[in-house]
């Protein structure tokens, strides 16, 4: 078992994605997760394809319970939750493992990153602005630099919103 | 899902089709398959966010199980079958266009 310490943001959930497959690859099985850290099990390599998605409500919902258990009758099995993010995994013998197959449901996963992100900017924004008479105050500089980084994650979910909606417009998954 | 123009997805299409026979998700998910030769396969999270709004529609409706059984079953309406009729003309109006200004059979 070994633990890695590893910072990815929510708009970078496909290279997290990603990762984990590439260290599935390996032989590296995530087992649990937390914030920032992910717990791997020495495995056969590329027994297992791996998920995860946003959820709308909590997972420890009956919402989220229900979603949860719909997704374990396909053959896929929660590996751990963070937040209202879920990780899968399913056994790659049982053939392709992706949650989204068409434009709405992969536009709907982002906007709800979006619907999650927003309500930070106006936090930040604010304190920003209200430690603003007073330059040196390290709070005024982090939630000026978490504001920035927030925005910069908003717009690249928007942009890849749009480029899904474009791709809508002429076909269907 | 856009219902504007009366065009159904692709994946409203199979889903609907394949609960003229009662179903469970894992089992419309096959089907679809099936009937497809492999080219439709529907994720989970798809299917699921598309059975909800079919729910919601009335096209299809969830069978009173036994409590103890986990997986619910799933069978189109009479709504749904009128849906699923009138995608049909409107598929082969479809075909029709094409083949007759495509060329082919």
């Amino acid at each position: 078992m070994k633990t890695i310490h590893k910072v990815f943001f929510v708009w970078e959930f496909d290279k997290e994605e990603r990762w984990l497959n590439e260290m599935a690859a390996k032989g590296q099985l995530l087992t649990d997760v937390g914030f920032c850290r992910y717990v791997f099990e020495d495995g056969e390599p590329g027994v297992y394809q791996y998920r995860l998605e946003l959820l709308e409500d909590a997972p420890s919902s009956p919402e989220g319970h229900s979603y949860i258990r719909f997704l374990e009758d396909t053959g896929a099995e929660q590996v751990g939750t963070l937040l209202r993010w879920v990780y899968f995994r399913k056994r790659t013998e049982d053939g392709p493992f992706d949650l989204f197959s068409d434009f709405d449901s992969r536009i709907a996963h982002l906007r709800r990153m979006l619907v999650m992100l927003t309500p930070i900017l106006p936090l930040m924004i604010c304190s920003s602005v209200l430690q603003f008479h007073n330059l040196g105050s390290w709070v005024g500089i982090v939630t000026g630099a978490v504001g920035l980084l927030v925005t910069y994650g908003i717009v690249r979910i928007i942009l890849k919103i749009r480029r899904l909606q474009k791709e809508r417009a002429i076909s269907e998954g | 899902m856009n219902f504007a123009n009366g065009a159904l997805t692709e994946a409203v299409y199979y889903i609907l089709l394949s609960l003229l026979e009662p179903r469970h998700g894992y089992g419309i998910m096959q089907n679809a398959e099936a009937l497809s030769n492999g080219r439709v396969r529907l994720a989970a999270g798809t299917l699921y966010g598309a059975i909800n709004t079919l729910l919601e529609k009335g096209w299809i409706t969830a069978l009173p199980g036994e409590k103890s059984s986990r997986k619910k079953e799933y069978v189109i309406t009479d709504e749904g079958r009128t849906v699923l009729q009138n995608e049909l003309k409107r598929l082969e109006e479809l075909l029709d266009n094409g083949r007759a200004l495509l060329g082919g059979n």
